[in-house]
């Protein structure tokens, strides 16, 4: 029907037709999926949620006389970076805690600073206090540094997320008789609620569900910048569970995204705190979808109603791995504010923001129609469901 | 009738002063009493939803503030920080009052402070602090 290329030349001409996967959905009910796929080049999607495997890296400049972080210690804000590298560069994770943290000590703990939120003060243009402490060498004499640092003096201030915008999730329950505090938010006992999280029909990997256009090299709204997709995320299952439409059920595709933090916002990364679980960053994605036939056309159109995610209950099923799950849900239900569990009315919460997603689908959108932003053609696919690519539980071998 | 929630601050000197059965028993106002609590600093706060006829709860309100007791309408003191607020929703099925709801339309999160009670469960749970308490 078309490729990318043709597309780019309708964006650098101004003529691209582009929506959004909430307007496809209406497109395709109004004028079928024929017109919808010839009229539409581009369907652009949306997600903000907290994504824990998300890190940034960076380059801090050599000091005089020079240091060597590597084989030291370093901390950003007193939030603990890994240094294991060549002399100045550092990654930071976003679930990195300060050694004074006092954790879950205090149940549930607050969780109120950790590596998300340094991430986030960087990319608001805060000073950060970094201080490292290691050996020294012939070449290297320095042993310790103290000294504020900001996003606009570092060599590169990289964001490279290594697992990013899961295809699908759990919809998270407490079966037990007490609170439980979780990566998916408190969950009330005896199935008082009932919380999920992802932007269902707006989410990125479920409006490609085969990955037919997402692969690597992919150009996309990562963090209120421009990114890329650079390989499949870690625990990248493409053989989970799919519905007869092709989309998957459970948790399945993910990706691993990179972009330049310095033209990111504190907007769209923000530095997360889970009560009883720890600190992470909740990160805006936004990848475009080109319609180059009319089967791409149809996966972008999927609606809430048609999109179902594994309830499963974090009391035991969870914490034990025992792969139960107490029935499924659409996102329809799960969006209309209560869900019903075993014959009980359960009211759901989300972790995801439907209304951020939207906004990012809108932001792609127009980024596109002004000639702002070129579509790509992956350089290599993800693997996908004749890869045979699994996700397998750790292999414990006793010592 | 009249009923509305208010927070009390009672200074120091009146910490140990027994000042609210008065509103029982002088200016028949039936209370109930959603927090209470004495600051390191010594001072007392309590969150009052007060109900009685018009009349009496004017009197009941200037004699409390005879007693040198501050009086703030709650709906002050619970404050979403709209810069901060993400509207993921999290917080909805936690408020115990419907204050906090998710809009069908736009499905930005609503908080209605007239029916918040300041129990304070949505400061916790909130993931990116967004719900800030102004006492």
């Amino acid at each position: 029907m078309r490729t990318i290329k043709e597309i780019n030349e309708k964006i650098k001409k101004g003529k691209v037709v582009v929506v959004t996967a909430e307007e496809i959905i209406d497109l395709v009910d109004k004028k079928g999926l024929k017109k919808a796929a010839q009229e539409v080049d581009v369907v652009t999607t949306g997600t903000f949620g907290p994504m824990c495997s998300s890190g940034a890296y960076f380059n801090i400049g050599h000091s005089k006389p020079r240091i060597k972080l590597g084989g030291g210690i370093c901390r950003l804000n007193d939030v603990p970076a890994y240094c294991g590298f060549a002399a100045v560069d550092i990654f930071l994770g976003a679930t990195s805690l300060p050694e004074s943290d006092p954790q879950n000590k205090v149940y549930p703990g607050e969780f109120r600073y950790g590596g998300g939120h340094v991430i986030q003060d960087l990319v608001f243009g805060k000073d950060i206090r970094l201080e490292a402490e290691t050996y020294g060498t012939d070449c290297y004499p320095q042993k310790k540094l103290q000294t504020y640092i900001n996003i606009k003096d570092l060599n590169e201030a990289v964001l490279f997320n290594i697992r990013n915008c899961y295809q699908n999730y759990n919809v998270a329950v407490n079966l037990s008789d007490r609170i439980l505090y979780t990566y998916m938010g408190v969950l009330k006992p005896r199935l008082g609620n009932a919380n999920y999280c992802s932007a269902g029909q707006l989410s990125p990997l479920l409006k490609d569900p085969y990955y037919k256009t997402i692969g690597i090299g992919t150009r996309i709204f990562l963090g209120g910048g421009i990114g890329y997709v650079v390989w499949h995320g870690t625990q990248h299952n493409p053989l989970a569970r799919r519905k007869e439409n092709g989309i998957p059920c459970v948790p399945a595709g993910t990706l691993a995204v990179i972009g330049d933090l310095k033209q990111m916002s504190g907007s769209w990364l923000v530095g997360t705190s889970m009560l009883g679980y720890g600190v992470s960053l909740t990160v805006g994605i936004g990848v475009p979808i080109p319609i180059l036939d009319e089967e791409i056309c149809r996966y972008t159109a999927a609606k809430d109603i048609e999109i179902y995610a594994p309830i499963v209950d974090y009391s035991q099923d969870y914490p034990q791995m025992t792969d139960k799950t107490l029935g499924e849900v659409n996102y329809a239900q799960l969006r209309s504010g209560k869900i019903i569990i075993e014959g009980k009315e359960v009211p759901t919460g989300a972790l995801s923001s439907y209304s951020k997603a939207r906004e990012i689908a809108e932001i792609l959108k127009s980024w596109i129609k002004k000639g702002e932003f070129l579509l790509t053609e992956p350089v290599a696919p993800l693997p996908g469901v004749e890869s045979g690519y699994t996700f397998k539980p750790l292999k414990e071998r006793p010592i | 009738m009249i009923s509305k929630r208010i927070v009390l601050h009672f200074p120091q000197r009146l910490v140990d002063q027994p000042i609210v059965y008065k509103l029982v028993k002088d200016y028949d106002l039936q209370f109930n009493i959603l927090k209470a609590y004495v600051t390191p600093q010594e001072e007392g706060l309590m969150v009052l939803e007060l109900t009685g006829e018009d009349e009496q709860f004017k009197k009941g309100i200037d004699y409390l503030e005879s007693c040198g007791v501050r009086i703030q309408p709650l709906s002050q003191d619970i404050i979403r920080n709209e810069a901060k607020c993400t509207d993921c929703g999290v917080c909805v099925p936690i408020c115990p009052v419907g204050a906090l709801v998710v809009d069908p339309l736009t499905s930005k999160v609503h908080f209605y402070d007239n029916k918040c009670i300041a129990c304070e469960l949505c400061v916790k749970v909130c993931p990116t602090k967004a719900m800030e308490i102004h006492f």
